[in-house]
Parts: C-alpha cells; structure tokens; sequence
C-alpha cells in the first residue's frame, strides 16, 4: 500500500514581523543602546540571522534601572491591586490573541518544535498571566502577613530553553505583587522578550514598569549587581547562580535562583508500560532536553529493564527530528553551536567511560545545529553522564532493585529540582515523594507545568519557589 | 478449555502472517485453564487514562497535508466497511448500499472500493448477491447483535445461518456481563465457539468498549479475544455510546502490537461508530503508523466501521483534487 510519509507541514513564517534591529525597551520605549556593541541572533535550525540586537552595557542597565524604581515609587507600588490586575489581564489577552506569532517566533529563534510552543509554551505563558492577575487584590490572602508590601525592582535573568515561558514566570507574579522589573532575556534567545515590549505597550502598561535590556553574561552582571535593585530573580546554570549568590551577599537584596537539574525517573515493574514509555520520551526529548527538570537519568527495575528499553528504543525510532516550523516535527534543532559542543563533549564523554550509545537512524540537517536522540546504556553513578547536567536530548539509563536502592540513587546528586515516579501503586507514589529529595515529584507523568503548582529545587538546584502562591512569596516584604 | 492451537490450525489466515513456535506456544499455556488465563489477563500491565489520552491527543495534532492527505483519503475509503444496522433494513436499502460500496463517488470512477459492506444476517444473500464479483466482502454481525444476550446454541446458529448465506466476515459481540463479573473463561470458550461455527470465516470480535469502560478492560478483553482465535478486535457495536474513540483504538493497537511481538501473529483492528469525518479517520491512520506500525496500513489489518464517514472522504477527496467543496448533493446517500 505504500508508505504513510508525512508530507511538509510548515507553520507560516509571514505571521512574524522581525525587525532587522532592535534597541533596548527603557521607559516604555525602544532606545538606542548608549554603551556596548550590538549583536545578532540567530535561527539555530539554520544558522540564518534573524535580527541584529543591542547590547546594553552599564550605562543602559542604570537608566533601566532608574526608569523602574521611578514607576515604582510613583505609578506601580502605590496603585491598587485592582488596578494592577486590569493590566495583567489584559497583557494575558493580548498574548492568547497573538500566541500564533509568539509561538512561531520563539520556535525561529529558539529551534524549539511549533508543536511545543503552540501546544505547550504559549498557553502556559498566557495562563501565567491570568493565574497572577487574579492574585494582584488578593495578596493579603496569600500567607505573607496581613499587609504584604512589595520589594521594589526585581532584576530578572532569564534563560534561552523557554525564552517568553521563563520571562512570564519572572515577571507575573513581580507585576502583581507590585514591583517593577529590569528582565535580561539570554543573548540567543532576545526575540520573544522584545515581542513582548511591544504587547506592554498595547497594553498601555505605564513607562518604566516593564523594562528588557538585551545582552550577554555582562550584561546580566551589570544588572544584578546595580545598587538600585531590591529583589535578583535568575534561571539558568548552577555556576551563575553561585557568582550571583556570592556577588550580592552581603547586600539588602533578595534572591531566587532556579539552577540545573539531573532528575531521575524512576520505573517500577508495575509501571503502565506505554504510558511510562511516552512519559519517558517526553522528560528527556521535550525541547530538546533543554529543561532543567529533564528526567535525563533513567533507574529502571532490573526486573522489567530488557522490556523497557526495547520498548524506548522503538519508540524513539518513531520521533521526527527536523525543521522546527514544521507541526509534524518531535525534537527541533539544538539552540547554539555553543551547546552542541557541550552535548558532544559530555557524550563522547560517555562513550569514553565505557557506557553503551545508542541512537535510532535519522537524518540530520547539514545546516545549523542538530543532535539526535540519544540513550546510554550501561551506565553507574560514577560516570560524568549520570551526573553532570547534559542539557540536551541524551539519556543515561541505570538500574535498582528495590524501591529503597531507586531513592538512595536519585538522591545521590548534587541536584534535586525535579523526579518521576512511575508505579501503579498509590502507596509507593506517596512514599517515593516523601523520600525524594526533589522540588517536584511527578507521578505516571513528566514535565508538567501549571501556574498554580510551585516549582523549584533542593540543594545546587537553587531556592525559592516559582508558581503558586508561593511564588508570590518571593515579591513580597513580611 | 479451547486451545490456542487448534486457532493455530490455519495460521495463515491473511497469507502474511509467521508463526513463531515458541510464541503460540507459551501463549497456549496461558489458556490451558481458566486460572491461568485469569492470572494472565490481569498481570497485563496497566493502561494509566491520563497518559493514554495524552498519546491520542499529542496524535491528533499530526498535520497531514497534499501527497500524505491524499494516500490517508484513498486508505479510508479502502478501510470502510459500509454499515447498515437498523431494524428498518430492506433489501432495498441493502441494494442501494451495494451499488454506493462498488462505485462510492458516482463523478469520479478513480475513487476506491470500499472494503466491506457490513449487515444483519437475513440480508447477507442480497448483499453477497449485489456484490458477486467485485471483491468487495460481505461482513456480518452475528451472535445476538448488539447485547449478545442470549444463548450459546442461539449464537452458533446466528453464526452459522451468516456463514451458510454466504458471509466472508463474521462480527461477533463478546458477553460483556461475563467479563465484567470476570468470568473470562466464559468468555474465552464462547468467543472459541464462534471460531468454530465459523470455520475459516474472518471473525471480528466486538468488546464493546463504551460498557467495558476502563482502559485495563479493553486491553485485557482485547488479549482475550486474540488468545481465543479473533482475527480482528473491533471497538463497539455503534448501539452504545461512546462508540469508538482515538485512546481506545490507541490501547487496542499496542495489543496488536503486543501480540505479534509476542506470537508473529497479525490481528487487525477495527474502529466502529462515531467517526463521521475524514479529519478523524486521518487521526486514526496516523495513531495506526505510529502505534503498531505500517504493516497495519492494509484493509486486511485495519478497518473503520462507519457510513457518514464515506462521503466526507470523497468531499475531501474532491477538494483537494479540484481545490473546491462540491456541495453535499452531490454525494449520493447510500
């Protein structure tokens, strides 16, 4: 009968208007960057460049600064809530009526799949959103104190894996809970952040409030250690979270971080086979395995290990790797030659170390930046791909014998953001999560977001909390 | 009890099949008592709802365009087995059914046959009789369709009057009562009864899904099926509601999947009710590629029960051929 071969289905470019250059939103307005070079930003799927961005040095960074502690004091801090929730609201309209454009220009600039950022990015974005907007007259019921104050300036650094998903959860709940905020987006990844200017000011967002300064490490140095900021909130590598935290010690200033992660996802023998396969696949092939949560070690139960890994295997044979645009695609490109240098270090690392590679056959594209899905077998706690965060779509498989070993190896890292439990035993799931030493313990699922869910990590996975009403916690004065 | 082997006498049902010794025989020993086949059914690994229609949903947003959209329309059409099931049915209307199966698309000869056309067992010699020479099989539904409510003796002999008018596929319904009060071996030796009274007949056993209601039971009921000798394991009788839907196909198709893994035997699956557009029926193929794999893109291995579901297949075939909808009318009722 022939083959059923998926024809192209790419998602339109034309939604997208991007500029060739960018400034920097200071005051509710584009600037000129007044120190600092500009820089371009790059499609990774095809190395072509997208726009040219600026590069906002100290000077810039003081100006943005000033421009949020002024709508502070004057326009934002002293509102009341109601009124802040107005905006909110209509910020999240704004981003459900534009998620088909955000969508396909964070998947550009990114390299993620359309399908992710349509299905998965956007509406969590928007519903970040609605979720705070909601809580901007209520904070007097969210366990901070009866009169919760908010901070001032929160100087925000945000990460290239979920560029508008990691800028939402920043700037969210700092809106409701009254502060005004400096937001570096990371220097591959500026586009969605810039889109997202343009919709503060659709949404009439009063000057200052909402300030994006584009750049790299210096940058989000310069921004962090500014004197006129109250609150430091950062994603991204353990190593710049440890600079951050020593750079402000000290200092009034109050501080998030949500660093890497190395999850195990542990399956029982009496897991739900086809359901933990999928669950598998999507904790460490979603997004490339650009997640900090990704569940990129696999502890599977001797007893049923042949039988999953055949399973995995011919279920990755089944994942389409190619053109992020196109809605049939599974994983898309990786984001910078950066990162896949690092992918191909530590997995030849792997091999080095004596563990087993394995990856289904699959064409690459010759332009860009491209990996293709990968799982060790073979591998222990010792080596440096079980334990060292690989941030890209490769997975290590160990095994365990009983419930109690499974906990012993999942803790036996210097992380603890997020864990899997996959079991059709109630009982084991409840006390799995209690033995875990992880943020976020998932059950027969992976990789689930949700507003009102807390998210954060133990240990060199950082402190504090993002989501719920806890994440509210961390923009407010007791 | 019923053994797998004797369902083994002839193998080679869809001339494509291997049978792995080991396989069939392992599996026979599973039905060697009831016990063992009770033990066997529920040590089979759970299906978890939530992550089950995940899979469905994350399937349907496959995007199926030009040359791929093309090939998924003929396949349907192909996979259709045109249904009639009403107690109203005439002969009359069973012709004109017929006369719809060889020539779907009245304007446009290149459209595909469909598969089957599928009705009541008094009306199998009218249609045998209309489809005499066209390849298109005459299925029938047997066995007290749909409540299968009656008894043993009563089934063989709905079964073996289809068969004796002529049928080339026998749709036989399992005794859900039996298997939710969980006498399996009930059902095993009724479903291998049929077997028999069919003789080399296709038998398609219908689980009726919609009253089985959890994910483990149609899993469980679709191993049953196969362990007593289906052919096919089909969803639904389309007299209950939920008729077919995308994460029950999904769960019966890594049964299959399972089985063959298992046996290197194929059993064909068969979605009935509910599916009423050629943008579901493509959700479906493509859950079939993805899930047991290209093999089961035949009509031997996968069919869809429906009857509105054909003229929006060739609505959609038309369009994309001509760039335009011709109206409804222009497709023929039956």
């Amino acid at each position: 009968m022939g083959r059923f071969e998926y024809a192209p289905a790419p998602e339109s470019r034309a939604i997208v208007d991007i500029k060739s250059s960018y400034g920097l939103f200071i005051n509710g307005a584009f600037t000129e960057a007044t120190d600092g070079k500009p820089f371009k930003t790059v499609s990774p799927a095809s190395e072509e460049v997208l726009a040219e961005v600026s590069e906002a040095g100290p000077a810039d960074v003081d100006r943005a600064v000033k421009a949020a502690r002024k709508a502070y004091e004057k326009v934002w801090g002293p509102m009341a809530g109601r009124d802040r929730a107005k905006y909110l609201y209509r910020i999240a309209r704004l981003i459900q009526e534009r998620s088909r454009e955000l969508a396909v220009l964070e998947s550009l600039d990114n390299g993620k799949p359309i399908r992710e950022s349509r299905d998965v990015d956007l509406p969590l974005v928007a519903a970040h959103f609605f979720y705070y907007a909601g809580w901007a007259d209520k904070l007097e019921y969210a366990g901070a104190g009866v009169d919760p104050k908010p901070l001032g300036v929160a100087a925000q650094v945000i990460p290239w894996n979920f560029p508008l998903m990691m800028l939402a959860w920043k700037i969210a709940p700092a809106l409701a809970a009254g502060n005004t905020v400096v937001l570096k987006p990371a220097e591959t990844t500026p586009l969605t952040a810039l889109a997202f200017a343009e919709i503060c000011q659709q949404a009439d967002l009063p000057p200052g409030v909402v300030n994006i300064i584009t750049g790299a490490g210096r940058t989000g140095q310069a921004l962090v250690e500014h004197e006129g900021v109250d609150k430091v909130a950062f994603t991204g590598s353990t190593a710049v979270g440890r600079a951050i935290a020593k750079s402000i010690a000290g200092t009034d200033k109050k501080v998030t971080l949500e660093l890497g992660g190395k999850a195990a996802n542990i399956v029982f023998e009496d897991a739900p086979i086809d359901q933990t396969i999928e669950g598998i696949v999507n904790g460490i092939f979603f997004n490339q395995g650009h997640v900090c949560c990704a569940g990129s070690r696999l502890l599977v139960q001797e007893s049923v290990y042949d039988e999953v890994l055949a399973r995995l295997k011919r279920r990755m044979g089944s994942l389409r790797v190619g053109d992020p645009l196109d809605k049939n695609t599974d994983i898309g490109a990786i984001n910078s030659a950066e990162q896949l240098a690092r992918i191909r270090e530590l997995s030849q690392v792997g091999e080095d170390e004596g563990s087993e590679r394995w990856s289904p056959e699959c064409e690459l594209p010759t332009q860009g930046y491209w990996f293709p899905p990968t799982v060790f077998t073979g591998v222990s706690q010792a080596h440096r791909i079980a334990r060292e965060e690989i941030f890209g779509p490769v997975l290590s498989v160990l095994t365990f014998r009983t419930p109690a070993e499974a906990v012993e190896k999942a803790n036996n890292t210097p992380f603890g953001l997020s864990a899997g439990v996959w079991t059709e035993k109630g009982s084991r799931i409840l006390w799995m999560a209690s033995q875990l030493r992880a943020g976020v313990v998932w059950a027969n699922t992976f990789n689930r977001f949700d507003p009102t869910s807390p998210f954060g990590g133990y240990k060199e996975s950082g402190y504090g909390r993002e989501g719920g009403r806890h994440g509210l916690e961390a923009y407010l004065a007791h | 009890m019923y053994n797998r082997k004797q369902a083994a006498r002839n193998p080679i049902r869809l001339g494509r099949v291997t049978t792995t010794d080991t396989g069939v025989d392992s599996l026979a020993d599973v039905t060697s008592s009831e016990d063992r086949l009770r033990r066997f059914l529920l040590g089979l690994p759970g299906v978890d709802q939530v992550g089950a229609e995940a899979r469905a949903a994350a399937l349907s947003t496959r995007s199926i365009k030009t040359t791929a959209k093309a090939y998924a329309l003929d396949l349907a059409i192909q996979m259709i087995d045109l249904t009639t099931l009403e107690g109203s049915d005439t002969p009359g209307k069973v012709r004109a059914l017929c006369a719809k199966a060889k020539r779907p698309d009245p304007a446009d000869p290149t459209a595909p046959q469909v598969a089957a056309v599928c009705v009541y067992p008094d009306l199998v010699a009218t249609a045998k009789f209309e489809l005499r020479g066209t390849g298109i099989n005459v299925a029938s539904v047997a066995t007290a369709f749909p409540s299968g409510r009656s008894s043993l003796a009563i089934k063989q002999q709905d079964t073996r009057d289809a068969v004796a008018a002529g049928a080339d596929e026998v749709d036989m319904v399992i005794d859900r009562g039996a298997f939710l009060s969980g006498r399996y071996g009930l059902v095993f030796d009724e479903i291998a009864a049929i077997r028999e009274a069919a003789g080399d007949t296709h038998l398609k056993v219908i689980l009726e899904t919609g009253e089985l209601v959890t994910y483990d039971n149609v899993r469980r009921a679709s191993w049953l099926a196969m362990l007593a000798g289906a052919d096919f394991i089909k969803t639904s009788t389309g007299k209950v509601s939920p008729a077919a839907t995308l994460p029950v196909t999904l769960v019966m198709l890594e049964a299959v999947r399972d089985y063959h893994e298992a046996t290197g035997l194929h059993i064909g699956v068969k979605p009935a009710g509910g599916i009423r557009t050629a943008k579901d029926a493509i959700k479906y193929l493509v859950t079939v590629n993805e899930t047991a794999g290209p093999d089961w893109l035949d009509p031997e291995l996968f069919r869809f029960g429906a009857s509105s579901l054909l003229n929006d297949l060739l609505m959609q075939r038309t369009k994309l051929a001509t760039g335009h909808y011709p109206g409804p009318d222009y497709f023929t009722l039956d």
